[in-house]
This record gives structure tokens, C-alpha cells and sequence, in this order.
């Protein structure tokens, strides 16, 4: 076991790296400066401001000087765009609010996706299984920036429920529609793979077993063939748990919640570079560690897993 | 099983009495004649032949072009110059800033199927050759490059696409570029899975004993025993590169206005949703859906008539 995490640990921690080091070489690839404008300023002004963020130095004593700051301190330097904020500052301002929305859509993709892959199979080949593929098909097909305006078309302009952007303290009307479109193709998925192992799992002798007992229907899939089936839906959960607490960029954009996404596209349309690659380590770091934690779980979980 | 009808077998005897040859049934054969067999997969081919046609020759009925304002579409005559309408040639009526959304809908639609099949040909030559490769040479060459791949896929690609556009630019090209360097990675997994139990194969045997050089082996052996699989995983990927294109392009990041795509149209389109003009939300959408859509069972029939382990 404690082989399998280091040998994890030592393809994760050169990732990590090799990310760093892609953003950092690519924002020096990039011509002209982030001081540069309309308007030139003087170049004692620029030289003062460039000495003020560091730039004035040697590429690769920036480049060290980066990544130890980043390693060591967890620092990612100042903001070019907003000039009295921290990077810092912004991932702490921006991060609940994507994580608030992400654990919600995990929750609901998590509890609907599993019932509605239960109910398909037990049901087999009735119009409630028909549905449940029939919808998770069409939210599996479609991103979320379709099924974002397709909601606010529907909930904010037609039926004038919910407010079609905003964050609001958070509040429930606000975070509903982030958390659909979030939530959706993973609900999709999630219903796929559980109506399949569920078929397969109430195929197997051990529930036949049960029926002749003459067990009931509900007591046989809640206590028998429940937990079998949730196995083949973990290896996927991991992923998916990662990708929703980092939020999306469509759904922070679109419902303007102020999350992590929205500073990330501002910054990339305003070329702030620190505030880009600090959101990108972040992310990045947090996929790469968060599905080492999710393979060292499934190992743990699942002994038939060689590790 | 099904029973064989008499009357097929009857012919079949008739047949081999007379001295007729009887025509033996390819592996293509009778994919094709599975894939004509499922009704869904069918009608959406069609349906994006129609697409593609519209996407490449659509600009020969546009009667303006994608970068010409109507100035009688503007503000207030919006909602009424600017309907879709046949009498105006605006078929679907204008964009915000009173140009012409058929034009635009024809070129975002042609920007999205290219590339979506510019990375599902990285994906087919590329990843094809480096799994089979990979998969073939075995070894530490293997470990090496699956390493690579593994390296890859854990880089959260979005972020490092955001990143390239900035830096160099945003165009059209460097959407290529990074479409084109995720889009492999898949497909050498899945290539080498399969080369690998191909390579055990006695015909691969055989061409090593009588020492072929292994290059020649991977692609007069390998590569076409791939073939099936890898025109349904580049079939599937098409859809998933579309998204990739339209998703940056809603956020403002892909190709540069005048030039247009359908996500960067149905952002746009969305921001105007609340003032009544709808088309300019619904006809780039509805195209995303139906070539979404479209691909999607083209690619599940395509697997259904291939994919040798339903059989």
C-alpha cells in the first residue's frame, strides 16, 4: 500500500512541477509586457514599476524566486490588474463561493444520478427506465454552456422564478441554477454507470438467493445489492468530485457568482498573468492531489485493486 | 438464435448446385450492413451531411456577409428589421450589431466541424501510431511513453489551453494547436490496449519470424486490425472537440470578431435574451444541439456495427 502512494506521489509531484514551470515559461513567452499600453509611459516610471513587481531581474532568479515563493509560502505574488489586491486575496474571495456551489452540485448529481440509475434498473425496460436514459443521454450530449441560457430562458425570463445571476450572500435562489448546470452531465453519468453495474449486480446469484428467501424488494436493495454496485460508480466519483469543487468557468461567466472561474476568464481577457497562473497551480495541484487521494481510497476500499 | 428462414437456405443450396460462388461477408461488410440496420445512427448521418453542406456552401445563398452592418437593424429596428425573414435575406435575422446571422451561423457552423475533425485526425494519426508503437515495442519504451501520456492527461488541459491563448494570441490556429495536443492522449491509450493483444497474434508472429522489420509490422499488421475501433473513438471524439471549441469561444477566448464560432453566437445570443430577440440565442444553439446530437448516435451506431466486444 505504501508503495502504490509513493510511486503516486512521485508521478504527482513532477506534474505539479511541470505545470508550474509550463505557465511560468509560457507568460515570459508572451510578447509585451503587462505594463504595456496605449499610451507608453516614461521608461524611468516603467523601470520603477517593473523593479516594484521584481521584473527588472535575471529570467531564471524571477523563475526560482516563483516557484519557491509558491512551494514554500503558498504565495502567488501580486495582481497586475487589480493593483490593490493579492492573488492570494482573489483564490480567498473567489474559492467559497465555487466551493458552495461545487459541493452542492456534487450532493445533488451524487443522490439523484445513483436513485435514478437505481430505479432504471430495478424497472428494466419500463417507460421510467425509457426517461432516465432518454434524459441522461440528452445531459450527457449537451455542455453547460447550452443548458446555462436554456435555464435562465426558461426559470428567470419565462417563468420569472429565479434571479438569472448574481451571487447574493449565497443565497438559495441564486445558487439553484449554478448547481443545475453544474450538475447535470454529471448526473448523467453518474445514472449511467450505476443503472449498469445495478443491472448487472441483480443479475447475480446472491440476489437471487435473497428472492427465494422471499426477502422483500426494498429490504434487497438497500442491504444487498446497493453497496455491490456503488463499487464501479467510485472510480468515477473521484474525477467528477475534483472537477465540481473547482467550479467551471461557464457558470461562474454566466451567473456572474463572483467564484474562481469569473477572476480566472477576466484575468485571461485582461492578461493579468499572476492572477492566471496562480489559479491555474491552484486548480491544477488540487486535481492532481485530490485524485491521488481518490486512487489511494479506491485501493483501500476495493481490495480486488492491485496496487 | 435465430432460426435461418428455409427459403434463405433453400437458395443458399440452389446457389452452391448452379456452381455460384457465394460472396463471403467482410468485417466491413457487415459492420455496414449493421450500421444500416440502426435507424438512429442513419437519420443523423443524414441530418449532418445536411449540416456539413450548409456549413461549406451555405455562404453561396447568404446574401450578406459576416462583417457588414444593416444599419436598419440597429437599435430600435431590431426587433423588426432585424427579424429572421426571407424578405430582408436576413433568413436568420441579425446580431446585435445588425449583422447578418445566417452568414454567421453558416461560418460558426464550419469553424466547429473543422475543428472537430482537425482534432479527431491528430487523434487518428497520432495517438494510433504512438499507441501501436508503444504497445508493440512493449518494454521500457512502453513504460516511457505511456508515462508521457500519463504526465498529460493529469495537466488540467483547460487551464493550459486558456493559458496558449493568451499568450500567443487568440486565432483559429492556436484553437488547432491545442485541440490538437490533448486530443491523442485517448487514443494512444486505447490503440496501445489493443496493440497489445494483436502483437501475440500468430500472423504478427509469423511476420517476425520471417523478419519483417518491425516498423512494416505496425502498419501493414497493427494499424488495420485497429481500424474499427479507432473510427469509433474518433467518431465520438468529434462532439467532445466541438464542445472544447464553443466552450472557449463562449468565454470570450477563441477567435477574434469578425470571424465567428457557434459558442461565441450563443453567448452572445444569451446576453441579449431578455430584449426579445431570441433567434439570435435559438439558430446557433439549435445547431450546436442537432451536430451534438448527430455525432453522438453516428458514433454509438458506428460502435454498435464495430466495436467487436458486443458481438
Amino acid at each position: 500500500m505504501s508503495s502504490f502512494i509513493i510511486r503516486r506521489l512521485l508521478v504527482a509531484i513532477p506534474t505539479i512541477l511541470v505545470l508550474i514551470v509550463i505557465s511560468y515559461v509560457l507568460m515570459f513567452a508572451a510578447p509585451g509586457g503587462p505594463f504595456n499600453s496605449e499610451r507608453p509611459l516614461p521608461p524611468q516610471v516603467l523601470a520603477n514599476i517593473e523593479a516594484r513587481y521584481g521584473l527588472d531581474r535575471p529570467y531564471l532568479v524571477q523563475m526560482a524566486d516563483y516557484v519557491w515563493n509558491v512551494v514554500a509560502h503558498f504565495d502567488f505574488g501580486p495582481s497586475f490588474q487589480y493593483r490593490d489586491q493579492t492573488v492570494n486575496s482573489i483564490i480567498r474571495q473567489g474559492f467559497p463561493v465555487t466551493l458552495t456551489y461545487g459541493l452542492w452540485a456534487f450532493a445533488v448529481s451524487v443522490v439523484i444520478g445513483v436513485g435514478l440509475g437505481v430505479v432504471a434498473a430495478v424497472r428494466h425496460n419500463s417507460w421510467i427506465d425509457y426517461v432516465a436514459v432518454g434524459v441522461s443521454v440528452g445531459a450527457q450530449v449537451l455542455p453547460n454552456f447550452v443548458i446555462a441560457p436554456i435555464l435562465v430562458l426558461v426559470f428567470t425570463l419565462w417563468l420569472g422564478w429565479l434571479p438569472g445571476g448574481g451571487w447574493n450572500g449565497g443565497a438559495w435562489q441564486n445558487v439553484i441554477m449554478p448547481v443545475i448546470a453544474l450538475a447535470a452531465s454529471y448526473t448523467a453519468s453518474i445514472a449511467r454507470i450505476m443503472r449498469s453495474s445495478m443491472l448487472e449486480v441483480l443479475n447475480s446469484a446472491f440476489i437471487r438467493t435473497a428472492r427465494a428467501k422471499g426477502l422483500p424488494m426494498r429490504r434487497i436493495i438497500l442491504r444487498h445489492a446497493l453497496k455491490p454496485a456503488l463499487l464501479p460508480l467510485l472510480s468515477y466519483l473521484g474525477p467528477a468530485f475534483v472537477a465540481m469543487i473547482t467550479g467551471s468557468f461557464v457558470v461562474d461567466m454566466y451567473f456572474s457568482t463572483g467564484g474562481i472561474g469569473q477572476f480566472f476568464v477576466n484575468s485571461a481577457l485582461n492578461r493579468d498573468y499572476p492572477v492566471i497562473m496562480g489559479i491555474t497551480i491552484l486548480m491544477g495541484a488540487l486535481t492532481i492531489l485530490f485524485s491521488l487521494v481518490v486512487d489511494v481510497l479506491y485501493a483501500w476500499i476495493d481490495p480486488k485493486i492491485r496496487y | 438464435m435465430a432460426m435461418v428462414p428455409r427459403a434463405a437456405v433453400q437458395e443458399l443450396e440452389a446457389a452452391l448446385a448452379a456452381g455460384q460462388a457465394v460472396r463471403g461477408r467482410s468485417l466491413w461488410a457487415d459492420a455496414r450492413r449493421r450500421f444500416m440496420a440502426n435507424r438512429a445512427a442513419l437519420v443523423s448521418l443524414a441530418v449532418l451531411v445536411l449540416i456539413a453542406l450548409f456549413a461549406f456552401f451555405g455562404g453561396w445563398i447568404a446574401v450578406w456577409d459576416i462583417e457588414t452592418t444593416d444599419w436598419s437593424a440597429l437599435g430600435t429596428g431590431a426587433a423588426v428589421n432585424g427579424r429572421p425573414s426571407l424578405a430582408t435575406g436576413h433568413y436568420f435575422g441579425t446580431d446585435q450589431d445588425g449583422r447578418d446571422l445566417f452568414a454567421r451561423t453558416v461560418q460558426g457552423t464550419r469553424i466547429s466541424l473543422m475543428v472537430g475533425i482537425v482534432g479527431s485526425l491528430v487523434a487518428v494519426v497520432v495517438g494510433t501510431l504512438y499507441g501501436a508503437v508503444s504497445g508493440f515495442v512493449g518494454g521500457r519504451t512502453d513504460q516511457v511513453l505511456m508515462r508521457i501520456v500519463d504526465v498529460m492527461m493529469s495537466i488540467p488541459f483547460m487551464f493550459v489551453l486558456i493559458l496558449l491563448l493568451v499568450v500567443f494570441g487568440r486565432s483559429i490556429i492556436m484553437i488547432f494547436v491545442g485541440v490538437g495536443l490533448i486530443s491523442w492522449l485517448e487514443m494512444a491509450r486505447i490503440a496501445r490496449g489493443q496493440a497489445l493483444s494483436i502483437k501475440n497474434m500468430e500472423y504478427v508472429e509469423a511476420a517476425v519470424a520471417i523478419g519483417v522489420r518491425p516498423m512494416t509490422i505496425i502498419l501493414r499488421h497493427i494499424v488495420p486490425n485497429l481500424a474499427g475501433i479507432v473510427t469509433v473513438y474518433a467518431t465520438l471524439l468529434i462532439p467532445n472537440m466541438i464542445i472544447i471549441e464553443s466552450f472557449i469561444s463562449f468565454l470570450g477566448l477563441g477567435v477574434q470578431d469578425p470571424q465567428t464560432s457557434l459558442g461565441a453566437l450563443i453567448s452572445r445570443g444569451a446576453a441579449q435574451m431578455q430584449y426579445g430577440t431570441l433567434w439570435m440565442l435559438l439558430f446557433p444553439l439549435g445547431f450546436l444541439i442537432v451536430m451534438l446530437f448527430t455525432f453522438f448516435y453516428v458514433g454509438d451506431g458506428l460502435r454498435d456495427a464495430l466495436d467487436p466486444k458486443d458481438r
